[in-house]
């Protein structure tokens, strides 16, 4: 198939589809590349790195025709889409939810349109969510942006020319970008405090070296997809009470709260922000949704006494190189499972669930929204008990003892009858043989598994005992009775002199760490 | 000195020999343990010495020096690896020492013994001279087996199963023989037995395969216990007998333990020829793909792990990678990653042998946990690192009632996040069976020698 990356049309994005490195992957699937002249240069890619990495640049808006496949960051404008022709494939963030129309008219072309923002929240479509390495390239550009307007240190320094206190941060909603701010701004020495009403969440930004706020409240946010859903009046109260406290107290505020499909949660009012310190910094990255705080404003930083907010939506494109990389690589791994041959055609398995959550249109059918996946990072509330193993059958209790008593009956009888015929003296031997067994029995058991190997090297130096017999022996009047012994004591002193000394070497190496 | 010292010198030392096996029960008093082995032995070989009947110190003292210069040299110069060869030839002299001491108690003609009293004393040469035979050729040849210079392939003789039966039969009517004639033409009958006591050995252990040598071994330490004993009884010296018991038990316990890992009854085992009983679901045929996995990446997976486990098996030993094993270790434990060993009852050719494997190269023994201590933690583990094992870690056991290992315990390695095997090919392990952990999703193969690979990931860190 042609692959063709066009040059992004939206004002102020810097991003590509497309870089030298994933090129040479996606070739590997069979397919033909080609971008636009110019594309990847916002995000610090050339045409001639292009060119080196097989990828074929061709100028102006020829890249829009004969393509089989279009790849974008951005979506398609509808000047755009109609240069595509009937059964082009496009692959692009493309939000069906707020585009609904335009999908339509999509499906109506017979264009097939898989929506990067569509990618199921699965372990295994990790690899290919966009929408992850976006927000995490959002969240630390966020805490970046803050440093820009913050007239401080985020560290705590004592400096010859005074102290200075660590900057104290708070993060709203520990999702992906969430955590990214929180181990930038961590990174850089600030204290950060985070909330999120999935307690799942709490783990995560300890990890982190964030300190999580707990509510005194039983609620748990979590909903499908790893997403959070919308809490209870009484809850929200208490988090915006919450909220309101901290305020005073933090310099930084970066809120990352959204609930998929409807306007942004407002967590932060007119009457916390003038709460705040003047300087202080709020960073809204749901600014596009609507905000997290009531005076953000879309791509705009509005100072409002004192305190700055920052409403940028388009932070991962002020790190375009990064985020054309981990975009691009997205993409990549999205072809790889749509070209199961690698033979350079796609293949849309409407069975699979990344396919057929990520697929909006398809043949001239919208096919949005899909059956969701259900499926969540958090552990189950009630785990699934073990499965019970099949029951073995086991013999009761009653035939145990019965088998017990006779065996011992057993052994009482064969006592008996060896005690009949045997002399007495045989008897009191026996009486040493058979407690010896038992004490040996005992013991043995005892032994740790680890020195199983010394406990067969020390049997094997005390079983050469047997020289004892040989010793007395040796002074018979037999030269043949002699001559035995006498091998027999030389045998058995290997033993003894061997078994006790390997033993103590090995005994000697087993050391504590 | 009198009878009634040397008694209380047996008693002493009896007890110093139960003390010394106590002592094993952990790592810190096993060295005590030993010592008291020893000095229990010198008070024993003391105290026979200075028995008023004995008095031939010239013959004692060359042939004690010869043998123990020999043992002491053995024991400085074996190699870790080799202790099953060295245990086994330990064993084969002890069951000799008991056919020589019950021949000459035979020949011995201080010895005046009427009716029943003979008979019991016949009974008793007789049955010390079968048991300590066939330890001798059986150690014998599991030394064989396990030093290489035999194959370890299990013999399987047709007819295996009569022809013991018919040995057995004919040590019977043997023993019966030698009864009747008693003392006076009991020579004959006494050697007849010997040779086929011997060929029943050299027989019994030949008929075994390599990984059931554990069994093997505790078996003839075992029977080497029980010759001693037997002799105790010709000798009339309960010192002797309260030893042999100690380690016939032992050695029975060890047996009972291995065969408990192994999920295989004792007789299974000593019929010999595993794999040949019980066929069925070896037919698997194609079970997936096994993914291969580079050096480096594993490096890269071990450093980026908390916790790290580490299950070695025959292949380290031979490979002799366990002081690179331990280098390894120890520079991820460096780098503050938690790394464990779990080591099953039956990997290696003896009882413990790879817990002295790894003592050898200073791994420290609290960070060797057993079968049961680890096997429900392994989910919680990064990376488990597979050396050289494979029947061990092989899911069929519990999953695929038809396996011929069904049953048998083993490491759930594959509850880990990662499972990297490190192994030579894809040859089935010893038991024959195909290993479905080498397909299983979260499973990567490292193929090579254990100790080239392992060095590759040590440098790659």
């Amino acid at each position: 198939m042609i692959i063709s990356i066009p040059k992004e049309s939206y004002k102020g994005e810097k991003r590509v589809a497309l870089t030298p490195e994933s090129a040479k992957h996606i070739q590997k699937l069979g397919h033909t590349l080609r971008i636009q002249a110019g594309a990847g240069k916002l995000a610090e890619f050339s045409d001639a790195d292009y060119k080196e990495a097989g990828v074929k640049v061709v100028k102006g808006n020829a890249i829009w025709t004969d393509t089989d496949v279009v790849m974008k960051v951005r979506g398609v404008t509808p000047e755009e889409a109609d240069h595509l022709a009937e059964g082009t494939t496009l692959i692009s963030f493309f939000w069906p939810a707020q585009n609904e129309d335009f999908l339509k008219t999509m499906a109506d072309k017979k264009i097939n349109v898989i929506a990067m923002d569509c990618v199921p929240r699965l372990s295994r479509s990790q690899k290919m969510d966009a929408l992850s390495s976006m927000a995490n390239i959002g969240g630390y550009r966020a805490v970046v942006e803050a440093a820009t307007q913050f007239g401080r240190f985020f560290t705590g320094q004592v400096t010859a020319a005074g102290k200075v206190p660590p900057a104290k941060v708070l993060v709203i909603g520990a999702g992906v970008a969430g955590l990214a701010a929180i181990g930038a701004a961590k990174s850089m020495g600030a204290i950060v405090r985070a909330f999120d009403t999935r307690l799942e969440a709490k783990e995560q930004v300890e990890s982190l070296g964030g300190e999580f706020l707990v509510l005194e409240f039983e609620e748990d946010g979590s909903g499908d997809g790893g997403y959070a859903k919308t809490m209870s009046k009484e809850f929200i109260d208490a988090e915006m009470a919450m909220f309101r406290e901290q305020a005073k107290e933090v310099d930084i505020i970066i809120t990352t709260a959204l609930i998929p499909g409807k306007p942004a949660p407002e967590l932060i009012t007119k009457d916390m922000v003038e709460s705040m310190k003047s300087g202080s910094v709020i960073v809204d990255l749901a600014a596009e949704q609507g905000g997290n705080c009531k005076l953000s404003a879309a791509d705009k930083i509005v100072t409002h006494k004192g305190v700055k907010i920052i409403g940028y939506t388009d932070l991962p494109s002020r790190l375009a190189t990064q985020s054309s990389q981990l975009y691009s690589t997205n993409l990549r791994h999205m072809l790889t499972d749509l070209t199961p041959e690698k033979d350079g055609q796609l293949v849309f398995d409407m069975e699979d669930d990344v396919t057929r959550c990520s697929t909006v249109a398809y043949e001239g059918e919208v096919v949005w929204p899909s059956e969701p996946p259900k499926l969540s990072a958090a552990p189950q509330a009630a785990p699934k008990a073990a499965p019970t193993p099949e029951p073995v059958p086991e013999m009761s209790t009653a035939q145990k003892a019965k088998m017990t008593f006779g065996a011992m009956a057993l052994g009482v009888l064969a006592l008996l009858s060896v005690g009949s015929v045997a002399p007495p003296e045989f008897m009191s031997h026996f009486t040493v043989f058979v407690l010896a067994c038992f004490i040996g029995y005992q013991v043995i058991w005892s032994v740790t598994p680890a020195l199983h190997t010394p406990l067969m090297s020390v049997t094997n130096a005390i079983s050469g005992i047997i020289v004892v017999g040989a010793l007395l022996q040796i002074s018979s009047t037999s030269g043949l009775v002699v001559f035995l012994a006498f091998i027999a004591v030389l045998i058995a002193s290997i033993n003894i002199a061997g078994g006790f000394l390997v033993t103590q070497r090995m005994l000697k190496m087993f050391n504590k760490g | 000195m009198e009878m009634g010292t040397i008694s209380a010198a047996y008693i002493a030392s009896a007890i110093l020999f139960i003390l010394s096996l106590a002592g094993l029960s952990n790592q810190e008093t096993s060295r005590k343990g030993n010592w008291y082995g020893i000095i229990g032995m010198v008070i024993a070989i003391v105290a026979t010495i200075l028995n008023k009947s004995v008095d031939a110190y010239g013959w004692l003292i060359i042939a004690m020096v010869i043998g123990g210069g020999i043992g002491a040299r053995l024991a400085a110069r074996v190699e870790m690896t080799q202790m099953p060869e060295m245990v086994a030839i330990l064993h084969s002299f002890v069951g000799m020492a008991a056919v020589l001491v019950g021949f000459a108690s035979f020949f011995d003609p201080a010895l005046d013994l009427y009716g029943a009293a003979a008979t019991i004393h016949n009974v008793e040469v007789y049955l010390g001279i079968l048991i300590g035979a066939v330890t001798f050729t059986g150690s014998v040849v599991a030394f064989g087996k396990l030093s290489g210079k035999m194959g370890s392939k299990p013999l399987l003789l047709p007819m295996r199963h009569q022809l013991n039966l018919g040995l057995l039969g004919l040590s019977i009517l043997l023993g019966w023989w030698f009864l009747s004639v008693g003392h006076d033409g009991g020579t004959l009958p006494l050697i007849i037995m010997t040779l086929l006591a011997f060929a029943f050995g050299v027989h019994m252990v030949m008929a075994i395969g390599g990984a059931d040598m554990p069994v093997v071994i505790s078996m003839l330490n075992s029977y080497s216990g029980w010759a001693a004993a037997a002799t105790g009884f010709m000798l009339s010296n309960d010192l002797l007998i309260v030893v042999g018991a100690l380690v016939g038990s032992s050695g029975a316990i060890l047996s009972y333990i291995m065969c408990r890992a192994m999920n295989r009854n004792f007789v299974s085992v000593i019929m010999g020829g595993f794999g040949t009983t019980t066929g069925g679901g070896e037919e698997e045929g194609e079970q997936g793909e096994a993914v291969a996995i580079q050096a480096d990446e594993v490096a890269q997976l071990m450093t980026d792990a908390s916790k790290v486990v580490i299950v070695p098996g025959y292949g380290m030993a031979v490979a002799n990678a366990q002081h690179a094993v331990s280098d390894l270790t120890k520079q991820l434990r460096d780098k503050g990653i938690d790394v464990q060993f779990a080591i099953h009852p039956v990997a290696g050719r003896m009882p413990g042998h790879m817990n002295v494997l790894l003592a050898e190269a200073n791994v420290p023994y609290d960070i060797v946990l057993e079968m049961d201590e680890i096997n429900d933690d392994l989910g919680e583990v990064d990376v488990v690192v597979v050396i050289g094992a494979n029947d061990i870690v092989n899911p069929a056991a519990l999953e695929n009632p038809n396996s011929p290992i069904a049953g048998m315990p083993v490491l759930e390695v594959w509850n880990a996040k990662t499972v990297i095997v490190s192994k030579r090919s894809m040859a089935t392990g010893y038991a024959g069976v195909e290993n479905p952990l080498f397909f299983k999703e979260n499973t990567r193969m490292l193929f090579g020698d254990a100790k080239d690979s392992v060095d590759a990931i040590k440098s790659s860190i």
